[in-house]
């Protein structure tokens, strides 16, 4: 790891001001399970590393049925999974947050830190960027290792999928992330957090670089039933293979209103808006089905990742059950 | 720059001058001779470095040591009390969970991190819970048997 200067700030807007202008420059800490993974494989090289985990104001969970729940950024997804109003309020979540492997891994991960880790594409991880190119200027990921990358968006350049186990729960749940920054606090939408980047020098979200995602506020979850479904390979550790999350407003046996997100199928967690309104004012099965037809009509799968196409059908349908059936 | 720390470790105050870049395992393992928590693969994948951080398991090889400043710190070394190991450890010796026995204290950890969220886990929790945790050697079933064993052997001496 290459040596860095370490500032640990008590107030946000100290930790701001210790922040560079460009990426890389500096880091924020808050876990540290992807920053100092990045930083061993000198991924990451910042010349100051900001620890933000002094910052009180970031911490914390806050629920109340007409406020909804408010999720400091640096909650850890240990707390997350075991916090009783979100288990029964927002399944969706919590389930999510189990989905992260390893206790360890989750007591010192936080919700920030899941929004904002870096691709685990593995072409990423051996230093190749975001778009690894070999030695003739051909394309590594077309042309080679592709059964984990993106079977949606994938136009290209970027064919990683978004890493986050939160996000498509957050977005399914109608979320607003906040930013802080020298200007004070902004307010995106869950879904606007996350962009496909054209360029090295961008990020995968529309954080800057002097700005701390600092806290996540998600509305009332009166008449809505969410659940998160992961398909994965194996039980422990890494990542789904694909994942849904899916918020429902029910109303009687059908549904009302719909709002479905599938999880590492695409370089940004994937909202499925034309399957929303296949699955809006039905009941029954067949509709499921066909929503999660729907869902993946526009997939484009690589050389060797076709299976996720299903793999993300059966989340979706099995998020949809799961939550049509499940409590709260 | 070098920093001067104040870590409290299995109850004793050790003042420490490191670098910030160090991880609390290798201050742990180089600099206090604490060697109980093993280095694995270095970057949070396997386990052998969990120590307990206020009382939770963490991954000593990917948790700087300047954010542990202030924080109870409890590695393999600290679980015995009194001249008695702790009831885990019983378990895993008298079971025999051990082959080369390198994952061990990491395992041990982890289940105290688990017995004390759930005192009394069924084998599937208890495989999902020590999920990660990784035995080159296999022996998982027996280690499964050796947290039963002590599960057990804790509610019967109270809580």
């Amino acid at each position: 790891m290459k040596a860095f200067e370490y500032a640990s700030p008590t107030t946000k807007e100290q930790a701001v001001s210790l922040l560079g202008n460009q990426w890389g420059e500096t880091e924020i800490l808050a876990g540290g399970t992807d920053l100092l993974s990045l930083m061993k494989e000198y991924l990451s090289t910042p010349k100051r590393v900001v620890n933000v985990k002094e910052i009180k104001e970031f911490q914390g969970i806050r629920y109340s049925p007409g406020a909804g729940l408010r999720l400091g950024a640096l909650v850890t997804l240990e707390e997350l999974m075991d916090h009783a109003a979100v288990k029964k309020e927002y399944p969706a979540l919590a389930q999510a947050a189990e989905g992260v492997r390893s206790q360890q891994i989750r007591n010192s991960g936080t919700v920030g830190g899941d929004l904002c880790q870096r691709p685990r594409c593995w072409y990423f991880r051996n230093g190749f960027g975001y778009f690894p190119k070999g030695e003739g200027g051909e394309d590594l990921v077309i042309n080679g290792e592709n059964q984990y990358h993106a079977i949606l968006g994938n136009s290209g350049p970027a064919y990683f999928v978004n890493p986050s186990s939160l996000a498509p729960a957050l977005i399914a749940l109608n979320a607003k992330i906040r930013l802080f920054g020298a200007q004070g606090w902004r307010e995106v939408e869950a879904e606007q957090f996350f962009v496909t980047p054209k360029s090295e020098g961008e990020r995968e979200y529309v954080l800057k670089p002097r700005e701390i995602l600092g806290e996540i506020l998600v509305p009332p979850a009166k008449g809505i039933k969410s659940a998160t479904y992961e398909v994965r390979q194996k039980e422990a550790l890494d990542w789904p293979l694909a994942a849904a999350s899916v918020a429902l407003k029910i109303n009687g046996t059908g549904v009302k209103e719909a709002r479905l997100v599938l999880g590492h199928v695409a370089p940004v967690p994937w909202r499925c808006q034309e399957a929303e309104t296949v699955l809006a004012g039905k009941s029954g099965e067949e509709s499921i089905a066909e929503a999660a037809q729907v869902a993946l009509k526009g997939a484009k799968p690589l050389s060797k990742n076709g299976y996720k196409v299903q793999l993300a059908r059966v989340a979706l349908k099995r998020a949809i059950l799961q939550a049509a059936q499940g409590g709260a | 720059m070098v920093r001067s720390l104040k870590l409290q470790i299995n109850g004793t105050p050790y003042n420490v001058n490191v670098e910030p870049e160090r991880s609390l395992l290798s201050i742990l393992r180089d600099e206090l001779g604490l060697t109980g928590s093993k280095y694995g693969c270095g970057e949070g994948q396997c386990g052998a470095c969990s120590v307990l951080v206020d009382g939770r398991p963490v991954r000593a090889c990917i948790t700087p040591v300047t954010v542990t400043e202030g924080k109870q710190i409890t590695t393999v070394e600290g679980l015995e009390k009194d001249g008695r190991l702790h009831p885990l450890q019983e378990a895993f010796i008298v079971i025999g969970a051990m082959q080369c026995g390198y994952c061990i204290p990491g395992m041990i950890i982890s289940a105290v991190g688990l017995l004390r969220k759930n005192p009394n886990p069924t084998e599937p929790e208890i495989r999902r819970f020590m999920e990660g945790n990784l035995c080159r050697c296999g022996t998982y079933p027996r280690i499964v048997a050796a947290i039963r064993q002590a599960a057990q052997a804790q509610r019967g001496s109270g809580p």
